[in-house]
């Protein structure tokens, strides 16, 4: 791999940008390796990522129906935080938050990391009391976060409106070491990471089967034909239910729309991330100039990466009344996603029925943030069989009842 | 955008008007039941991709609850039935097969 560095910019200036080569390296399928990873998104990345770095495991293949970062990593909203309630939450989220801040020198590929603050607005005396609540389990799990007052709001965000009238803001949970990153980035340099180590990164391979041999997995069929593998991880969002039933169990999840849009590019006039719960939508500045707005899923069964049109026009009418700026802006791209939604809405991360096969799924509408966390996580549980970061999220919990309950503290859109 | 008839006043409606309800035909297994029959009750989902049972309420008409038979990834509606059955009626299943909507 070739590194990015001043130096090397100035020498492919001398000779017309012709030594750069492949960010990551395409090659056909092998006949086994000690690990296939199912879903080439950032958490599958993530997780072969540190699996090679961590672990020492680089006999690593990446499978991926589509295109590399194509999925949900490609269609999310790009928001970074850790302000969550549940202590199990708040580790693997401030994890994936505190490698985010190292993960472009790391990488030697530039994620545009941005710490520029993320807030959440409180609109109701429900919400007030809600996130004073987390800002207080916060200070006890080490993550930095605070409650503002109405003014201070304003003061970080002046184009907002806090006045109402349906819905005045009332103050809100600032968490000024959140922000936002180049979603396509993540992938891209993990992708890259993964590539040097020596791992297999092959697209346009669906998975078709799982082969199983006395309760073990052994192996899968796709469309290039049959891998074998000693350990299998399942990485792959919204089709996780489909990939569970090929290896014949069942999750506890339902995949669902989520839509998110952009405006026309406009001068700066935010610099901070914003999100309104109560009214659904969220919304920040790209560096290109575009509002990057997202809201709420859709309520029924969906795999088409379509959604619902009241959705649209739900959060659209709710940031008006917030933001009055941007009832003039014209929209530009409007696009949806496939999300896996758990019943207490906290991930998956697993072992399962079967030997050998893990799962990383349940992200739902808020993954993109936990994507080092995720793959840390996932590759010491399938390197060791147990990771303290992901030992809460296994999926028996769903049967002994000890959820990780963040659809209070989360929400809706998050 | 989805559009479904209410199999209990007759009226096509927008979704809009409906309130999803999530997979239809699950079994409850009562006050005796095991661990694994109450998680496979409460959380466990089919998710299909494909052909999905699953209720709907006219919450914004009649009020009352029904089934549809939809197809997740092509959004294709087959049918809507009444809700008082443990199973899918023998004619929705007919369009099913031959994947025509009612």
């Amino acid at each position: 791999m070739r590194r990015f560095s001043a130096f090397a910019i100035a020498r492919e200036a001398l000779r017309n940008h012709e030594g750069w080569g492949r960010t990551w390296a395409r090659r056909p399928p092998g006949k086994r390796y000690d690990v296939i990873i199912v879903g080439a998104g950032g958490h599958g990345l993530a997780t072969a990522y540190y699996l090679g770095k961590n672990h020492g495991i680089t006999n690593v293949a990446i499978l991926e129906k589509g295109w590399l970062g194509g999925g949900n990593t490609g269609r999310n909203t790009t928001i970074i935080r850790s302000n969550y309630l549940q202590d199990p939450s708040a580790a693997i989220y401030e994890k994936a938050r505190s490698l985010y801040e190292g993960l472009s020198q790391e990488l030697n590929y530039n994620i545009m990391f941005s710490p520029r603050g993320v807030i959440m607005l409180a609109q109701t005396h429900h919400e007030v009391r809600g996130y004073k609540r987390t800002a207080h389990a916060n200070s006890l799990q080490g993550v930095t976060t605070e409650w503002i007052g109405p003014q201070r709001v304003k003061q970080l965000c002046p184009i907002m409106n806090i006045e109402g009238p349906r819905y005045p803001v009332l103050g809100g949970l600032w968490q000024a070491r959140g922000g936002t990153a180049r979603h396509d980035a993540v992938a891209w340099g993990y992708a890259r990471a993964c590539t040097d180590m020596g791992m297999d990164i092959i697209q346009k391979c669906e998975v078709t089967g799982i082969a199983q041999s006395g309760g073990k997995v052994t192996g899968v069929q796709t469309t290039q034909g049959d891998i074998a593998c000693g350990k299998l991880g399942l990485v792959t969002a919204g089709h996780s239910g489909v990939l569970a039933q090929m290896a014949g169990f069942r999750l506890p999840l339902e995949s669902v729309a989520l839509q998110a849009l952009v405006s026309e590019p406009i001068k700066p006039c935010m610099d901070v991330v914003v999100m309104a719960n109560t009214v659904h939508g969220y919304m920040s500045q790209s560096d290109k100039g575009e509002m990057v707005i997202g809201g709420g899923t859709d309520g029924y069964n969906n795999y088409t990466q379509r959604g619902s049109f009241q959705h649209i026009e739900e959060t659209l009418r709710a940031l008006v009344e917030t933001f009055p700026m941007i009832s003039r802006l014209k929209m530009l791209r409007q696009w949806g996603g496939i999300v896996d939604v758990t019943g207490d809405r906290s991930p998956i991360l697993s072992k399962t029925p079967v030997d050998g096969l893990f799962v990383n799924c349940g992200w739902g509408t808020g993954g993109f943030k936990a994507i080092p966390g995720s793959g840390w996580g996932m590759a010491e549980l399938m390197a060791k069989g147990h990771s303290p970061l992901t030992a809460a999220f296994g999926m028996e919990r769903f049967r002994e009842g000890r959820f990780i309950d963040e659809s209070v503290a989360a929400g809706v859109a998050h | 955008m989805l559009l479904l008839t209410c199999p209990n006043c007759g009226l096509s409606v927008e979704e809009t008007e409906l309130a999803p309800g999530g997979q239809a035909h699950l079994k409850r297994f009562g006050p005796e039941s095991t661990d694994e029959q109450f998680e496979e009750y409460m959380f466990l989902r089919d998710n299909a991709k494909g052909v999905h049972f699953e209720r709907w309420r006219h919450a914004y008409g009649c009020g009352k609850w029904f089934f549809a038979a939809r197809d997740t990834s092509s959004l294709q509606v087959y049918g809507t039935y009444c809700a008082q059955t443990t199973e899918p009626p023998a004619d929705i299943l007919a369009l099913i097969a031959k994947g025509r909507s009612a």
